[in-house]
């Protein structure tokens, strides 16, 4: 395909900077509350709190910890939903076995750590081996059943019904919990106050190193991702195969190779964060359905094929399961469904969507 | 038993025209089901028919929306809970804390009533949506429901949920007896595939099948899109809460088990082996999957493979249904039949 065709249907969607700006002068009463939301949190996290402000929020430290458990679980779920989105993005394919890719990457990684010893080795062996079985899903399942929604829904719900029994028959309903190395383990000082002793000697937050390193990580994850969707070739393909992907393959493009590819690059996600939540949390049946409910949610919140949108989603969702259960444990579930149900009220087509 | 068009007064001494115009499979059918309880066990009775048409009724509301709206939702599960729970909630339960023991008369409709408003609100929100959004949005919030269910204790009693709901004993009457459950079962299920086919064929349904085929005509039409789809969505509630209701007094008790993710999917799989393109479909698919769900153990172990690899044969078979025929049992029923009609040397159908 030729440049010049490319551009001819490419949206070009700006800058985050210039995105910013455009949705300042748009809407002035949202950014100054915003601005000023940001801000108080920014003050909750570096002051050292007033005693006064313990008493109706609990101790800085729940609070902190609380809110990087959001964070780091927000990084989990983007790792998840990300791959969910881009598929649904490029391919209209809405892939209910995705939760399996999650937890057949977990049992996969699991396996590795333990066979090689190295829990480095579990990340590229998961991504690998569940990214062959979703080449197996786009290949088999899907590119016969293109345009046909309803059915990929049910055969891939029929999938997960399947891989599940298999997985709980061969690897049986115990809790597997992958170790990370040594030089990962244990807790790392952070430059977080959390209170200020008596003798005057501020009290740093402690906080567990592989969740920071993972979190990281999925930063770069999903820098890396925007990066290559926004200024590499394969990326500008796959913009265009999501705008319009009749006009793509007419251009010339290959785009079954496209499609296979970001296929496998998906469920491989999908993998890699089954290594991290067996690391995180652990696996076990029934986690499956969890994180698919999860990335579902993340994803009809952030907006269906946006990866921007699938970060914020995945944030916001993190920090309102961790904030829930801690401050209203009862119904920390329900709420990450209510935010849902409110988002879908206002902006059916989900926060960074297009309309 | 359906459309009952006045009788002329040529059809004094015939019998009325509607039944001639019954096939006379349904005779078969509907007499071979009036005399089960004469040669069959209890058990039989009462587990086995008695689930089939308890699903089938869930399932139908499933193919109500799915065949004729065009709206695949995951939350039909949670409605016929729901009603079930506010049965338990009003009516009596051994967990006299929460119940408050309303008659009868009073519990049931209200009970219908609650579930359809609570099927109007999820309706709203997901008419929003289209398609696959619909499927994701239902089963988000059936989910939902489900958490919520289990978490709180005020109202829903949490994890445990509500046992020894038990029917009114009407007329004397043992409801929860073999025979007399069967009955009642029977009566439901008969009344609501004939309100399904009736409304079908009312301007009500045909309006619906078409906003399902094409929304943008029906409003250009002056046809209020979403009205339909929203009381579409609270009609096929009515008839899961009705099917939720005779759960709840079959089990004698409502939990968030009865609701959970799987029992949500399990409607679908029902629904979808039968046929959503024909009502009785959901009933088909009902009673293979209670026959399946109770000899499939025995079936297992005598293949070897024990009985808890029972999720595996479900799916195994959903899946070669949905791969090989989207129209479930009835679709290959329908296409052995037009193959049998066709002559195999030219390809033209045979009349």
């Amino acid at each position: 395909m030729g440049d010049r065709h490319g551009q001819v249907h490419l949206r070009r969607p700006g800058g985050p900077v210039r995105t910013m700006r455009r949705f300042a002068t748009r809407h002035p009463v949202w950014t100054a509350i915003l601005a000023v939301i940001a801000a108080l949190l920014l003050w909750m996290i570096f002051a050292v709190w007033p005693d006064g402000f313990e008493e109706v929020f609990g101790r800085k430290k729940v609070f902190l910890n609380a809110l990087f458990n959001g964070i780091t679980l927000g990084g989990l779920y983007f790792l998840v939903a990300s791959g969910f989105t881009l598929i649904f993005g490029l391919m209209r394919n809405v892939n209910l076995a995705h939760g399996s890719l999650y937890l057949l990457g977990g049992y996969v990684g699991y396996f590795a750590a333990d066979i090689t010893g190295f829990w480095l080795l579990a990340f590229p062996i998961a991504f690998v081996v569940v990214g062959f079985f979703g080449i197996m899903l786009q290949i088999l399942v899907f590119r016969r059943m293109e345009g046909e929604d309803l059915r990929q829904t049910l055969v891939t719900i029929g999938i997960s019904i399947v891989v599940a029994d298999l997985m709980l028959w061969g690897f049986g309903g115990d809790f597997y919990n992958i170790s990370p190395p040594e030089w990962l383990s244990g807790p790392m000082s952070t430059f977080f106050v959390t209170a200020v002793k008596s003798s005057g000697e501020p009290v740093f937050m402690k906080y567990p190193m592989v969740r920071i390193v993972i979190f990281a990580a999925s930063v770069v994850v999903g820098v890396a991702m925007w990066l290559a969707l926004n200024k590499t070739r394969i990326g500008m393909m796959i913009r265009a195969g999501v705008d319009d992907r009749d006009m793509l393959s007419a251009t010339g493009a290959r785009i079954q190779i496209v499609f296979v590819g970001v296929f496998a690059f998906g469920a491989g996600l999908a993998g890699i964060a089954g290594v991290v939540g067996g690391t995180f949390q652990s696996i076990a049946p029934g986690e499956d359905i969890r994180f698919l409910l999860a990335s579902l949610v993340v994803v009809i919140v952030g907006g269906m094929g946006s990866i921007p949108g699938a970060a914020l989603g995945a944030l916001l969702i993190g920090l309102a399961e961790q904030f829930g259960s801690v401050y209203f444990p009862t119904y920390a579930v329900v709420l990450t469904f209510l935010i849902m149900v409110i988002v879908l009220a206002f902006r059916p087509q989900g926060l960074l969507g297009k309309a | 038993m359906v459309a009952m068009p006045e009788s002329d007064a040529r059809s004094e001494k015939k019998p009325p025209q509607w039944v001639e115009n019954t096939p006379p499979a349904y005779w078969v059918l509907g007499i071979l089901l009036l005399i089960v309880p004469t040669f069959a066990s209890n058990f039989v009775m009462f587990q086995i028919m008695g689930w089939t048409f308890i699903l089938g009724l869930i399932a139908l509301s499933l193919m109500f929306l799915g065949g004729y709206g065009g709206m695949v939702s995951l939350a039909q599960m949670a409605f016929a809970g729901f009603c079930g729970y506010m049965i338990a909630i009003f009516g009596n339960s051994a967990v006299e804390g929460i119940s408050q023991g309303w008659p009868w008369w009073l519990v049931i409709p209200l009970a219908l009533f609650l579930t359809m408003l609570f099927a109007t609100l999820v309706g709203w929100l997901a008419v929003r949506t289209e398609g696959i959004y619909t499927i994701m949005i239902t089963l988000a919030i059936a989910a939902a429901f489900f958490y919520f269910a289990r978490q709180n204790y005020e109202v829903f009693n949490g994890f445990q949920g509500f046992n020894s709901v038990l029917p009114p004993e009407l007329f004397g009457v043992d409801w929860r007896g073999p025979v007399a459950f069967y009955y009642l079962t029977l009566f439901w299920a008969v009344a609501g595939y004939a309100a399904v086919l009736y409304v079908s064929r009312a301007p009500f349904g045909l309006a619906l099948q078409g906003v399902r085929d094409n929304p943008r005509r029906m409003a250009a039409l002056g046809y209020n899109v979403t009205a339909h789809r929203v009381a579409a969505y609270a009609f096929a509630a009515l008839i899961a809460g009705i099917g939720g209701i005779l759960l709840t007094w079959q089990s004698a008790q409502i939990s968030p088990g009865t609701i959970s993710i799987q029992a949500a999917i399990d409607v679908l799989v029902i629904a979808v082996i039968g046929g959503l393109r024909h009502p009785i479909g959901a009933f088909i698919g009902a009673f293979i999957f209670v026959l399946l769900k109770t000899f499939a153990v025995d079936v297992l172990i005598a293949l070897g493979l024990g009985g808890e690899r029972f999720n595996l044969l479900i799916g195994i078979g959903f899946l070669i249904i949905v791969f090989w025929s989207p129209d479930g049992l009835l679709g290959l029923w329908e296409k052995l039949r037009d193959s049998r009609k066709r002559d195999p040397l030219t390809g033209k159908g045979v009349e």
